[in-house]
């Protein structure tokens, strides 16, 4: 994870395209100028950042339904809980699933566990857009290498 | 069974917060009702849902901005409606 690029997940643990669902692992690391703030003396990642997480393990989600023919951009937050803090250190699990396919936008449901207990969970729609430009999909298809991206899940 | 109409304005005064009796057949969604591209999102998955279906909502879209299309014909509730029912049964033609 490096906070700071907004590079929030580290690997894609396991994606199913045909049951529309992923778990990526995303590493919250020990020091970051973001805990300098939040908060001194009592680091934690902030709730828009667990947030910006599952909807980056459901963008992965989403590339690999769509293969890749649309980027998917972050719409609409509802129903987001944070029912724990995550600290410095903690290896968040994520997991999310398509709930919905439109024409022009899908809804996931994520969940981000750490050691198994459930710290928070959102409903989130997506507009789905043509890539805009060649820089910006051939920096989603590298980072979609630094991920692990199983490039056969989707070549079928 | 409530109609097309009915259950699509109970949709929108629902997820809008837009007060029942002001939506007629004739309103149209964006000019009258004023309700943005992310709002109808909203609207279109409970349709999607409630209905079986897919609006074809990036169709429309192109239609539209390639002068097509105007947003009255999918846009004011009666044409929607009747796009909605045209949606229903040729599903049900497939199936």
């Amino acid at each position: 994870m490096q906070l700071e690029y907004f590079h929030m997940i580290d690997r894609i643990v396991d994606l199913k395209v045909d049951e529309k669902t992923i778990v990526v692992e995303a590493q919250v690391p020990q020091e970051s100028t973001i805990f300098e703030g939040h908060f001194p003396g009592y680091p934690l990642m902030p709730g828009v950042l667990l947030i910006e997480s599952m909807a980056q393990a459901s963008g992965w989600l989403q590339l690999g339904v769509f293969r890749f023919e649309r980027m998917p951009i972050l719409a609409a937050v509802k129903e987001a809980k944070v029912r724990g803090s995550v600290f410095p250190g903690e290896l968040m699990s994520i997991e999310a699933s398509l709930t919905h396919e439109g024409s022009g936008y899908a809804m996931t449901e994520a969940k981000i566990r750490v050691g198994g207990k459930l710290r928070a969970n959102a409903a989130l729609t997506f507009t789905l857009i043509p890539f805009p430009n060649a820089d910006m999909r051939s920096h989603m298809d590298a980072i979609a290498k630094r991920v692990g991206f199983p490039q056969q899940a989707i070549s079928s | 069974m409530s109609s097309t109409f009915d259950q699509v304005a109970t949709i929108i005064a629902e997820t809008c917060d837009i007060p029942r009796d002001t939506i007629t057949p004739d309103s149209h969604a964006i000019d009258d009702l004023g309700i943005d591209s992310l709002d109808f999102l909203d609207i279109a998955f409970a349709i999607d849902k409630q209905f079986g279906i897919k609006l074809p909502l990036e169709k429309w879209t192109q239609e539209v901005n390639d002068g097509k299309a105007t947003t009255e014909q999918y846009f004011v509730l009666k044409n929607l409606c009747a796009r909605i029912d045209e949606l229903v049964a040729a599903k049900g033609a497939s199936a």
